[in-house]
């Protein structure tokens, strides 16, 4: 028995009054841990009992410590009739697992009962004592770390980053079993939120041992999500990347990567890897988890190893059994989307097609082999075992390629070929353990060599109830698929790993749309491994210096080779390599980058109407959308971003959310000019009738209004790039013609595409054609999107690009939003503007209520739609508004505007403008008077710096303010944010990760004031909850604060309503910083103040 | 394209003042949002109707969620659901907290226990105060009467610590309390003439000398009740005017005293026949005082014998206080006159409340 579990039940307050006629309570608590039970004495007649209880011991396996939450119900006594439940309280113990984080729980904690809410709070102690040898410390996964942060944490060095790990635990829905027939909601909702809790401790557990097996302490950028399949099951699922943290010694926090070389040094290619193969034909076999990293193949060894997984090559044999697990996309450098599909049938990529096949007898498999050239087991022993997957893959065959949109899409000819390669994925997920994945958005300087552009992969499936929910092959293998995929595309962009990568799904009724996206990109193997930091390395591309403010620009193709048309420049940084004309990512902004300008939110928002229908049908519709879909989202994007003059987009998310009658599609991302990237050209509206006067007319405003708002943009966001001379930098670019093509969907026949690109093609512009009301409504809509107003930003990226000085002020904020739509015969394009509308609507509103933070930045503003029923389109944001300073040279301090109203930003800003106005040197000056630091040195430095320099002094009086008029209030307050920082602190440490789901149901639901009263009470109860957990924790903040599912069913006509919502972060203890320790420059002079000032804080 | 459900909540309580302001003050949702449109200083940011509402409903949903908590202060700095600096929380409950002048002076000295509908009905009806606004208010005075009426030791300090109030509105509450317990008349049409700030001083001043905790601030009672054995020894106070010769006395040391010094442009001899009227007045109050039902008619006792046969006079306010102090004085000279403490403790609260109630 590894671990003994104590806990103590202090007392209570603001209990609910449970006797009428006495209008007290009776309470007691009972103290619940996997099947043993401790009861307080009743404590009668109070509100606010004093339990006092004795130590509750609890003497359990690890395994159980990990899985179960301790579980808290608070009671009233009644001798008459049956107990009543108070309330709940679920604790998580695993931050008390590992040695570092929190050593005890203690704390007020709501008392939350499903039905009516948080009712009164309850103060307990939880402790565990591990008797653990280091031997049985190593059996289960305790000690493992998890961080939702999906960079390195702070105060840590990544010594290892071992790669991808993934897990799914299945199980019934208790809401869907029989009992729920006759039990209360609010025993049906306590088993689900039990339930939960169990799998994703449990889950977490199991995630933890792969970790242990692959050698790592950590996992970072832990993503878990749930799946409320409905009937068939409830899944949890989680993926994160396994690392070997080290602890930087305290004193140097700010700087995370001591370690980083140069570029120069990261040469190193393993001498192992070495003797690799290329790509094309890595063998599971050769390697462990972290093979895939090895050195990039240079240009003139590995030409076409990569193209059997080209988009091209599928069409080429699109003919007749194109069918493909999944609609799959390769989103990358340029409106090309799909190239294969609808431009370049005979792109002279082509013929590269199956030269690399790697000759493993495959070829029989056809369209199928090629894309998993990476598993070539013999086909025929295969079909032995598929009977059995046949049962729970009910829909595998009827998932449709995204090239077979053009093609003929014929369905489940070849069921045969799939089912093996089923099972050939079954099998080698056995012997290879690991995709070459990191769900990491951030890394350390000198990680990120090269990035190809956005891989992602969707797949629809027919949901089957899971029969046995202990090995949960089925969505396994469905996800194997969809890896597969992202790997085999990341291969095709010339690249070994993926990056920011991410799953999600969507489920309506019994069709699931499975989707994952990441960015093709080549890291650095020196943090794959141990070791290899002094092997000499030879490979060329890596002793060419790229200098890292362009060198993840750097196509990681091959010039010659390359997967899609696009165009290429040399750098206009270092102009030594090519770079491409656009750049997608779903990774943030690297530190290093060199951009100008300020970054900017992009969203392409998209309807599509969709017949109702069943099973395969309906499946094999929605698959058919899904290709359209992306491409035009794609298309969108693409238009925005020129529009706004920027040449790349981070973070970008696509979701596609399934309905009944609908699909819809939201792409977000954050836009930046790019200085290693050529220019962006202009948009030109081109008319398909020459000649009509009226239609040249119209053309002509159009594109002055374009024109026009480019400008504008360019001013709003100081898009000021060096002025480079357009000299043509030699580009060979392999299609010319083709280069600046954009065009619609809905334009189809290919004939007439070539022959309008021979029209427009030469120019550096984009070109949108005006052939259609279509058309109209969609420029129309590209110059509607307004931009925020004056003194505001936003992104969905972790930091705004271009701004840098942020103060401390921060307010984080969910915001939910539901349209019903009232007309049932909406067209497609009335759909999309309402859809516009309602994203459009939410950030004005944001702006809005947000204005007395002006100047100030929506920060990691993320957007997650949903069909909840027919007619009906649910919106969620969670997004943080940070405060910044205006001034970026910080001239004067003291002219900070003022803002009044809401957030805490308030009073901070108040206070650091009472001290601002005396300046900054009377500041300094009673510095220097308390700690009697060498002041003059100091402020110089400040001064010298002084972009820097602002925040801190803020930072620092504030905190001198905070301690002296906030000391009194009894309940600390606890900073959340969905970014893995928060400006003007520095993480001192993490006690542990937060991971809550609750459930709250209402059958009075006019009385709490609808929905809107029911939603808005809950997620300030989830906030609440999730305040003091991290308080209890010991922490004061909550960092990568995310909200991954809000799940709301209404029922107005019987009063009723049910909501699902699922949060997680990371608890944090941070500090102020002080003012040496942010600015990096004056960090080594300031030493001596760095101890004296923390002293004094 | 019905908007079937909008929140915004943030981690840290969302608020504007005015729009609290506006909610306090019983507007709807949406007479809100044309207060705030009309306002203009929305212009500035191009906020369409729909932004503006939607706001208005977040920070309206909010503060309803608050008003719970608001019920009792103390619970608003230690509950965990909505995160409030606390200098937000001292503006939630200080404005939550604050009365129209206009309404309280409606409902001063009535009992609090009912307020049916009906009468705030009327009441919001003649103060153009908005009936919610006006329920809010009191309800107000109900809960804290009700809270401090089983507490010990002093009012305002009790009021202060359990509905954590400003000392100035703490003091407005003590004086709404102690006039609903003993029940002052005061809405009789003489009195209307009276401020709710005129009321609340003298409140103030019967709290601090006349009541049990007056005399001794530990004892157990409330300050609410007058001190009954001083209301008896009052009655002592009759041989001012039963006593031939003490009258005389007093008379003519007032006279010493005042001669002179008054500006009023009428002689002594209209001086010497209010004289009388007046100090029998003032007696007669005094030694009625054990009776509730006089308790009750405490004010207008004073503007019936006193401050009205001034005002007829044409007095003016320095005149009546120099005569006051003269009144009060020339008592202390009086050799066989035995009730000095009392005397002086009645006088002192009578004088300055006369002072705020006479108004030119």
């Amino acid at each position: 028995m590894p671990g003994k579990l104590k806990a103590k039940i202090v007392a209570g307050r603001h209990l609910p009054v449970m006797d009428r006629a006495s209008d007290l309570t009776d309470a007691f608590v009972e103290v619940k841990f996997g099947n043993t039970t401790f009861k307080t004495d009743v404590y009668p007649k109070s509100l606010n009992p004093q339990w006092n209880s004795e130590w509750f011991k609890f003497e359990v396996d690890d395994e159980d410590l990990q899985d179960e939450p301790l579980q808290i119900t608070v009671l009233d006594h009644d001798t008459y009739s049956a107990n009543d439940a108070i309330g709940k309280v679920y604790i998580d113990i695993d931050p008390l697992l590992y040695s570092e984080a929190a050593s005890v729980i203690s704390g007020w904690f709501p008392i939350y009962d499903t039905i009516h809410g948080i009712r009164g709070e309850i103060n307990v102690l939880v402790k565990v004592e591990l008797f653990n040898d280091l031997n049985r410390f190593r059996q289960s996964s305790c000690g493992v770390k998890f961080f939702c942060t999906t960079s390195i944490p702070k105060g840590y060095r990544a010594a290892i980053v071992h790669g991808f790990v993934e897990e799914l635990v299945v199980n019934e829905d208790p809401e869907y079993q029989w009992i729920d027939r006759i039990r209360t909601p609010r025993a049906s909702n306590e088993a689900r939120q039990r339930l939960i809790f169990l799998m994703s401790g449990e889950l977490q557990r199991k995630i933890g041992l792969k970790v242990l097996e692959m050698g790592g302490n950590a996992v970072v950028g832990y993503l878990q999500c749930f799946d409320l399949e409905g009937e068939s099951g409830l899944v949890v699922r989680a993926i994160g990347t396994a690392c070997t943290l080290e602890k930087l010694s305290s004193g140097s926090g700010t700087h995370t990567h001591p370690n980083t070389a140069p570029a120069s040094n990261a040469c190193n290619s393993p001498s192992k890897d070495g003797k690799e193969p290329v790509f094309g034909e890595d063998l599971p076999s050769s390697s462990g988890p972290s093979t895939p990293f090895r050195a990039l193949p240079t240009s003139s060894s590995s030409p076409p190893p990569f193209s059997p997984s080209k988009p091209c090559s599928r069409q080429s044999s699109s003919s007749d059994t194109d069918l493909s697990l999944t609609p799959k996309t390769e989103m990358t450098q340029s409106p090309r989307l799909r190239p294969g599909i609808f431009l370049c049938p005979s792109s002279p990529i082509l013929s590269t097609d199956t030269l690399s096949l790697p000759g493993s007898g495959t070829l029989g498999c056809g369209h199928y082999s090629g894309l998993r050239a990476t598993t070539p087991p013999p086909l025929a022993s295969t079909h032995s075992d598929s009977a059995l997957l046949r049962k729970s893959v009910s829909f595998t065959e009827d998932l449709l390629l995204a090239a077979s949109g053009m093609g003929s899409g014929s369905m489940g000819k070849d069921a045969g070929p799939l089912k093996t390669l089923l099972r050939q994925q079954t099998q080698t997920a056995l012997e290879q353990r690991e995709f070459p994945f990191f769900t990491l958005t951030s890394f350390p300087s000198g990680f990120l060599l090269h990035v190809g552009g956005v891989v992602s992969a969707r797949s629809v499936k027919l949901l089957d109830r899971i029969h046995n929910p202990d090995e949960p092959e089925t969505r396994d293998a469905w996800w194997e698929e969809i890896r597969q995929e992202i790997k085999s595309h990341a291969k095709a962009l010339g690249c070994h790993a993926v990056v920011g990568y991410s799953e999600s799904t969507s489920i309506c009724e019994e069709v699931c749309i499975l989707s994952a996206s990441g960015t093709a990109a080549i890291l650095n193997p020196r943090y794959m491994r141990e070791g290899c930091l002094d092997l000499g390395g030879s490979d060329q591309r890596f002793e060419d210096p790229s200098p890292s403010s362009c060198g993840f620009c750097h196509i990681p193709y091959d010039e010659l080779n390359m997967p899609f048309p696009a165009q290429l420049t040399y750098c206009f940084h270092c102009r030594r390599q090519k770079v491409p004309d656009v750049l997608f990512t779903t990774i943030d902004l690297p530190s290093d980058a060199a951009i100008a300008g300020k970054g900017c939110f992009i969203q392409a928002r998209l309807c599509r109407l969709k017949k109702k229908g069943q099973g395969e049908a309906n499946a094999t519709a929605i698959s058919n959308q899904l290709p359209f879909m992306e491409y035009e989202l794609h298309t969108q994007l693409m238009n925005k971003l020129k529009l706004r003059s920027m040449n790349a987009l981070f973070g970008l998310r696509i979701q596609i959310s399934v309905g009944e009658n609908m699909l819809l599609g939201l792409a977000s991302a954050t836009g930046v000019y790019l200085t290693a990237l050529p220019a962006p050209g202009g948009i030109q509206i081109a008319g398909k009738t020459p000649g009509d006067l009226n239609t040249e007319q119209h053309i002509l405003n159009i594109q002055k209004r374009i024109n026009d708002t480019i400008a504008k943009n360019k001013e709003f966001y100081e898009v000021n790039p060096p002025d480079l001379t357009e000299e043509v930098v030699g580009s060979p670019i392999p299609e010319p013609r083709l280069r600046s093509r954009l065009f619609r969907s809905h334009s189809e026949s290919s004939d007439e595409l070539s022959e309008l690109d021979l029209s427009h093609g030469k120019k550096d512009a984009f070109v949108l054609e005006v052939d259609d009301t279509d058309a109209v409504e969609d420029i129309h809509s590209l110059l509607t999107d307004a931009s925020p107003p004056k003194g505001f930003y936003s992104c969905n990226t972790e930091t705004m690009p271009g701004i840098y000085n942020w103060t401390s002020a921060l307010q984080m904020f969910t915001s939910v939003r539901v349209l019903r739509l009232s007309n049932a015969n909406l067209s497609n394009q009335a759909l999309n503007k309402v859809f516009t509308d309602l994203c459009e609507n939410l950030l004005k509103s944001f702006y809005f209520k947000l204005r007395s933070m002006i100047p100030c930045c929506l920060s990691h503003l993320v957007f997650s739609v949903a069909v909840p029923e027919e007619d009906l389109i649910q919106v969620a944001v969670t997004a943080v508004a940070m405060t910044f300073d205006k001034d970026q040279t910080q001239e004067k301090p003291a002219e900070k505007p003022i803002t009044k109203g809401c957030s805490e930003a308030e009073d901070q800003l108040q206070f650091s403008l009472e001290l601002c106005t005396d300046s900054s040197s009377i500041n300094s000056q009673s510095s220097s008077k308390n700690s009697g630091v060498p002041e003059s040195s100091h402020l110089s430095t400040r001064v010298s710096s002084l972009e820097h320099s602002s925040p801190l002094t803020e930072g620092r009086s504030r905190s001198l303010r905070s301690s002296r008029s906030f000391g009194g209030s009894s309940v600390s307050v606890v900073k959340m944010t969905p970014l893995s920082f928060l400006p003007g602190t520095r993480i001192v440490k993490y006690v542990g990760i937060i991971n809550m789901f609750f459930i709250r149901e209402t059958t009075s639901l006019r009385e709490e004031g609808g929905v809107s009263g029911f939603l808005h009470s809950f997620v300030a109860e989830v906030f609440a909850m999730v305040r003091a957990h991290v308080a209890a924790l010991g922490g004061n903040a909550v960092v990568s604060y995310s909200m991954k599912d809000c799940v709301l069913m209404e029922n107005p006509n019987k009063n009723q309503c049910q909501c699902l919502i699922n949060v997680s972060g990371d608890a944090v203890i941070y500090i102020r910083e002080t003012d040496q320790e942010v600015t990096g420059s004056t960090a080594n002079i300031g030493l001596s103040c760095t101890s004296s000032a923390d002293g004094a804080t | 394209m019905a908007v079937e459900l909008d929140v915004f909540v943030g981690n840290t309580i969302i608020m504007s003042e005015e729009v609290y302001q506006l909610w306090l003050d019983g507007y709807t949702v949406n007479d809100a949002v044309k207060v705030r449109m009309e306002g203009g200083v929305l212009d500035e940011f191009d906020a369409k109707v729909d932004v503006v509402l939607s706001d208005t409903m977040d920070q309206y949903r909010t503060f309803q969620m608050c008003e719970r908590l608001l019920h009792s202060p103390t619970k608003l700095a230690n509950q965990l659901l909505f995160q409030i600096p606390p200098h937000r929380q001292a503006t939630l409950i200080e404005r939550y907290y604050a009365f129209d002048d206009v309404f309280v002076r409606e409902v001063l000295g009535k009992k609090l226990s009912k307020g049916t509908k009906k009468d705030l009905d009327d009441i919001s009806a003649k103060t153009g105060v908005m009936l919610k606004s006006c329920r809010r208010q009191f309800d107000n005075f109900k809960r804290v009467f009700k809270v401090v009426e089983e507490l010990k030791g002093p009012l305002v300090e009790n009021i202060r610590q359990h509905f954590l109030l400003s000392d100035k509105l703490a003091r407005d509450y003590a004086a709404i309390v102690f006039f609903a317990n003993n029940r002052f008349e005061t809405g009789k049409r003489k009195l209307q003439y009276l401020t709710f700030q005129d009321l609340a001083f003298c409140a103030g001043q019967l709290i601090n000398n006349w009541t049990v905790g007056a005399v001794d601030n530990m004892v157990e009672d409330m300050d609410v009740d007058l001190d009954k054995d001083f209301l008896q020894e009052l009655k002592e106070l009759k041989v001012l005017i039963t006593d031939k010769d003490l009258l005389d006395q007093h008379k003519r040391y007032k006279h010493l005293c005042l001669d002179g010094k008054l500006s009023t442009l009428f002689g002594k001899q209209r001086l010497l026949m209010r004289w009388r009227l007046i100090s029998r007045g003032l007696v007669n109050i005094a030694t009625k005082l054990t009776n509730t039902k006089d308790v009750r008619d405490f004010f207008i006792d004073l503007v019936e014998k006193f401050i009205e046969p001034c005002r007829s006079d044409h007095w003016t306010a320095a005149d009546m206080k120099l005569y006051l102090t003269h009144y009060t004085n020339s008592a202390h000279i009086l050799d066989t006159f035995k009730y000095q403490v009392v005397w002086d403790r009645y006088m002192g609260v009578i004088k300055s409340c006369i002072f705020k109630m006479y108004h030119d």
